[in-house]
């Protein structure tokens, strides 16, 4: 964190062009200059191992707090597994090994002393596939709570998550219908509701909207809208166009061609990685080129 | 149009499927043919009493097997009551516990796949020597314990197969909320998985209920009346009931040994069928 941050105005946008060379934490301002926003995640030369393939190479960045930040790239390019780096969800993966640090408010994630469980209570993760448990709509939002301690207020915290994530309307007559009865773009805002039940502090979408059909992916992308005014929000997309209209920042991770590993490319405001990218490989990546 | 050795090839296919078909008619055949055989022979002793009334006394015709069939369910419920939680602890350890392909992981499948192969005059050996000789007295807990041995593997196997297919989505669906992987196991996944657990179950207690040999060792020295005393006394049961009867003398007892096949059969089947319906249930349920 030595001089990255500077006096600039513009966040700064870092290139990363090869292995030797370690990125330096990109952003620290927001869009309109001036106040200085909170890290909710400081990424210091993180990379991932599964056994012997290296799937990400050396990552250092920053998401910082309300904002929405997308995470692009083409199929492989190591996106998911940044995302699930983020609340441990790689751990039960056989061979899985990461360096470098990923600090959490200043919490080391990976600590011996970080309790994982603990960690996914406080970054939840919304999945590409519509996972409702086989219950009734309103014992899938209340199941987290219920198990976690937090029984007081229940059906309160119920319609509450289930508005927050903009399916109340929808749901409020048959809570107590199986949550597999409802269409997919209704699951996954259950699945959402179901996440912010717990009051998380981030949440992670990692490609939220790329089972459901225009309709529904346009639900989930004014909800976004709305949720990060309360939470911080980390989507993983392989629709740029999504990126483009949901997220404050992108990160655009590739293949790098010499060993096959994810990388990341560039990092910095949205309008900057569309519009103006310092990266070729950005560059061909957004204007269609490639991926 | 042939070409090559177009034709005998598909000669060779014929063949094989015609045998495979053959195969499969034969294991049909002889499943219905025991069945006739047991109806046939068994239907004419059935009758309300037959299934209420206790044995005579000293031998001779009447009465029923109302012991056996008592005793038969008490051994077995027990064998359940001890294997099935174990059973089930098992798969969990296999599925959600242990690494996948590590090796504990592999060593216990391995176990389990040998105790399936276990002679079951070998597991009534063991429990003899185990309870029975110290006891000095057969007992029917005894043939429970040597039941719930044979049907471990079998329950720990099918409860495997069906937490496998526990959509992985719910796992980590579970994972992320931030709750104990227990906490998920015991209201998410188990109850997700609970037809099809009920099923390898239910299966299990349908290949013990059958289950001679072990009780022939441990529980064969009854007396005929009915008795719910599992600890310290040998209980009648259908298998042991069936044996003595067809060794007898006593051509009264020729036809009871067939009726009570006939009751052991029907009670199998309707715990199949029971079984089957349960697990297309609890399919329906997890949207397979």
């Amino acid at each position: 964190m030595s001089s990255s941050g500077g006096d600039a105005i513009r966040p700064r946008v870092r290139i990363q062009d090869g292995s030797a060379s370690r990125p330096v934490p990109a952003a620290q301002r927001n869009d309109n200059g001036g106040t200085r926003r909170a890290a909710v995640f400081d990424i210091r030369d993180m990379s991932v191992h599964y056994g012997e393939n290296r799937a990400l190479d050396w990552t250092t960045l920053r998401i910082d707090r309300n904002l929405v930040t997308a995470v692009i790239g083409p199929s492989g390019c190591g996106k998911s597994t940044f995302i699930r780096s983020l609340n441990r969800m790689n751990d039960s993966i056989p061979g899985f090994r990461i360096g470098g640090q990923v600090l959490y408010h200043g919490h080391d994630l990976y600590a011996r002393q970080t309790n994982r469980v603990e960690v996914r209570r406080r970054i939840g993760m919304v999945f590409q596939k519509p996972n409702p448990f086989p219950k009734s709509i309103y014992d899938n939002v209340a199941w987290a709570p219920r198990n976690l301690g937090m029984k007081s207020g229940l059906d309160e915290r119920v319609e509450r998550a289930l508005r927050h994530a903009a399916i109340w309307d929808e749901v409020k007559d048959r809570l107590r219908a199986s949550a597999l009865s409802l269409s997919g773009g209704q699951q996954q805002r259950l699945c959402i509701a179901r996440s912010i039940a717990v009051e998380p502090d981030v949440l992670l979408l990692d490609e939220p909207a790329s089972a459901l059909d225009p309709v529904a992916t346009a639900a989930i992308e004014d909800l976004m809208h709305n949720l990060k005014h309360r939470y911080t929000i980390v989507i993983v997309t392989h629709n740029m166009q999504q990126a483009a209209r949901v997220a404050d920042r992108t990160a655009f991770f590739s293949l790098d061609e010499r060993d096959r590993t994810g990388t990341l490319v560039e990092y910095g405001d949205t309008d900057t990685i569309f519009t103006n990218p310092a990266d070729p490989r950005t560059r061909d990546y957004v204007t269609g080129r490639f991926g | 149009m042939a070409s090559g050795n177009l034709r005998r090839r598909e000669a060779v296919s014929r063949a094989i499927s015609g045998l495979a078909t053959a195969s499969s008619l034969v294991a049909v055949a002889a499943l219905v043919i025991v069945t006739v055989a047991v109806v046939r022979h068994g239907a004419g002793a059935l009758s309300l009493s037959f299934l209420v009334k206790d044995p005579p006394q000293f031998g001779g015709p009447g009465g029923g097997i109302a012991s056996a069939i008592v005793g038969t369910s008490l051994i077995v419920a027990m064998a359940a009551i001890i294997a099935t939680p174990v059973g089930v602890l098992c798969a969990l350890y296999l599925v959600e516990f242990s690494a996948p392909g590590s090796r504990p992981a592999r060593a216990m499948r391995l176990a389990l796949d040998l105790m399936q192969g276990l002679p079951t005059v070998v597991v009534g050996l063991f429990i003899f020597g185990l309870v029975v000789k110290p006891a000095q007295a057969e007992s029917g807990f005894a043939g429970s314990l040597a039941l719930a041995i044979i049907m471990l593997p079998l329950i720990a196997r099918s409860s495997q197969e069906v937490l496998l297919t526990v959509p992985r989505g719910l796992r980590d669906g579970t994972d992320a909320l931030g709750v104990d992987r227990w906490r998920a196991i015991m209201t998410v996944i188990l109850p997700t998985a609970l037809g099809g657990i009920l099923t390898g179950t239910i299966l299990a207690v349908a290949r013990a209920a059958g289950e001679t040999a072990p009780l022939l060792l441990i529980d064969g020295a009854f007396t005929p009346g009915t008795t719910v005393q599992l600890f310290g006394h040998a209980v009648p049961n259908i298998p042991v009931l069936i044996f003595t009867a067809v060794e007898s003398a006593d051509p009264s007892a020729f036809a009871r040994a067939w009726g009570a096949a006939l009751v052991l059969l029907a009670l199998i089947l309707i715990a199949n069928v029971g079984a089957r319906v349960l697990l297309a249930r609890s399919r329906a349920r997890m949207g397979l």
